[in-house]
């Protein structure tokens, strides 16, 4: 691939930094980053999942050491995780052959980033504005139970000490995976809150949590698209990995010593910048509307 | 006595013919600098030279000195899909396609000159000198055919391929080192496409086609690279199951050697 490699592993240090300073896994700034810079989108998402999983591991084997992992809430979204990886790469194949993959990954990123990207801001700006007049609004309580706690199938975490129903559960485990699978995120922005709001898992144990279901949809939906789709560059991911957990050790420190809420409002202009650029790009004239694809099967 | 004499005749007849026939044309004998180009890891392209010598058929045979020379370069058949963006409710969408079957995957047309000058048009289009009169056969509906050089698909198909170093026409890429020796430099893209390539060169004088002369080359990936491309291809399980376990190795190293706990 005609691809500077100083430029991939710079981008690779660049987004493991932002995502050591944000405590996130960075295939949703590194998916778009290597698109904009030329590598095809199938490409890209595909061998970003390699790369999600290693800096999840990194992560969760330091969530491990700290005991910080609920392992049966883990296994439980795990199975919807893997269903939801294979859907992901058989619609994934299924739009290649259609030539619509990368419009659909531009609109699901579209989609995605300037909503999460909003609500972000929008929350981080509401902080700031609470710290400097200093009227604290508690926030908002949330009850100990919500509608999903009138599910039935309720299964005891006693890690995470929740009672709930294995049905969000497992559907929150099939969206992840298949958005990963399509995406090559690992999703652990949208991941997090939905734990936290819908199955109230606690602050201990929930990014340990979700960075295991993170680790192996990403492998698993390495190890699909590699042999479904043949799309997966080892070595673009491999200096990306390399990239990518040097960059967030130096990211960590930095964000240590940031203010929360500052925080929170730049990760939201950052991601909301990388959604309306994928929106100018698909409103945008192209300057080559022709493209090139080899037929997989020649007649 | 005159059977013999009709004979004698018939004969020194024959010899006369033989000796005044048209002299059969000059021969052509190029020769390739390289047959096998490797692509390794490093490979940036390369630049291969085909060297052709004109020589009469004969031993003092006629030799003229106003030749032309076309070299096409075709690599390996290929299938591709050429698709059109078309704004849809404000957006672009890939839409219309058209489907190019068994086209050269790499196209070279080099001449000493422009094409236009060495010959005209209808021999041109009968020996398919120049991208525009190469046939790139095109499933048009239910027919395979090749479409007018400025059809939309046709055109945007060349040049994509022509800016990804794929396709090109050189006027410059045939030079005369004396008039009946020339040297042609095919370039190789550092993409270029694995496979046998044909190189077929053609002598022109006052535009008409003398003779002909052909070599090939192969590109084959070779070390490292050509490991990669076959695991990637034909091992994808296996693969993938290295990526991960890599993906893996890499984050646990990384844990190790970062650790802050």
């Amino acid at each position: 691939m005609p691809v500077n490699i100083f430029l991939i592993l710079g981008m690779g240090l660049l987004v493991g930094f932002v995502s050591g300073m944000f405590g996130i896994g960075g295939g949703f700034l590194m998916t778009p980053l290597l698109i904009f810079v030329g590598v095809p989108p199938a490409v890209s998402v595909a061998s970003v999942a390699s790369h999600v999983a290693a800096s999840s591991f990194s992560g969760a084997l330091s969530y491990w050491r700290k005991n910080a992992i609920d392992l049966a809430l883990g296994f439980m979204l795990l199975g919807g995780g893997l269903i939801g990886t294979a859907l992901g790469v058989w619609l994934f194949t299924a739009l290649r052959a259609l030539d619509q993959l990368d419009l659909v990954i531009s609109v699901l990123y579209l989609l995605l980033l300037t909503s999460v990207g909003f609500l972000m801001m929008v929350e981080g700006l509401r902080a700031i504005a609470r710290a400097r007049f200093g009227n604290p609004v508690p926030l908002r309580r949330a009850g100990m139970h919500n509608w999903m706690h009138g599910l039935p199938l309720k299964v005891r975490f006693k890690r995470s000490k929740i009672y709930v129903s294995a049905i969000p559960v497992w559907l929150i485990g099939l969206s992840m995976g298949f958005l990963g699978a399509i995406m090559g995120i690992g999703g652990g922005f949208i991941l997090v809150p939905m734990l936290i709001y819908f199955l109230r898992v606690p602050t201990a144990t929930v990014i340990g949590t979700s960075m295991v279901l993170t680790l192996v949809t990403m492998a698993a939906a390495t190890v699909m698209h590699a042999s479904t789709n043949h799309l997966v560059d080892a070595v673009l991911a491999l200096i990306l990995m390399v990239g990518g957990v040097t960059g967030a050790q130096f990211g960590a420190r930095l964000g240590q010593r940031m203010r929360g809420e500052w925080l929170r409002l730049l990760l939201g202009v950052l991601v909301l910048a990388v959604g309306i650029k994928f929106a100018v790009d698909l409103v945008a004239r192209p300057a080559e509307p022709y493209s090139i694809r080899v037929e997989e099967t020649a007649p | 006595m005159i059977r013999i004499m009709i004979r004698a005749g018939l004969a020194l007849a024959l010899l006369l013919s033989a000796g005044i026939a048209p002299a059969a044309a000059e021969q052509l004998i190029v020769s390739l600098s390289n047959h096998r180009v490797l692509v390794t890891s490093s490979f940036t392209g390369e630049h291969l030279v085909l060297f052709g010598t004109i020589e009469p058929d004969a031993p003092r045979g006629p030799v003229r000195n106003n030749y032309d020379v076309v070299v096409t370069v075709t690599g390996p058949a290929t299938s591709l899909r050429t698709r059109r963006k078309e704004r849809i409710a404000g957006i672009w969408i890939n839409n219309a396609s058209r489907q190019f079957v068994n086209v050269p995957s790499y196209l070279a047309v080099l001449s000493n000159r422009s094409l236009e000058g060495i010959t005209d048009e209808t021999q041109r289009r009968r020996l398919q000198i120049g991208l525009d009169n190469f046939i790139l056969k095109q499933r048009v509906g239910p027919d395979f055919a090749d479409t007018v050089p400025d059809d939309p698909f046709r055109a945007a198909f060349v040049r994509i391929q022509t800016d990804a170093g794929f396709y090109r026409e050189d006027a410059a890429g045939v030079t005369f080192l004396t008039p009946t020796v020339f040297r042609a430099e095919i370039p190789l893209p550092s993409t270029a496409p694995t496979g046998s390539y044909a190189v077929d060169a053609m002598v022109f004088s006052r535009g008409e086609l003398i003779v002909q002369g052909n070599s090939a080359l192969e590109v084959v990936k070779a070390g490292f690279e050509q490991f990669v491309a076959t695991a990637a291809h034909d091992y994808g399980l296996i693969y993938g199951l290295i990526t991960a376990l890599m993906a893996l190795a890499t984050g646990w190293f990384a844990s190790v050697v970062f650790r802050r706990d």
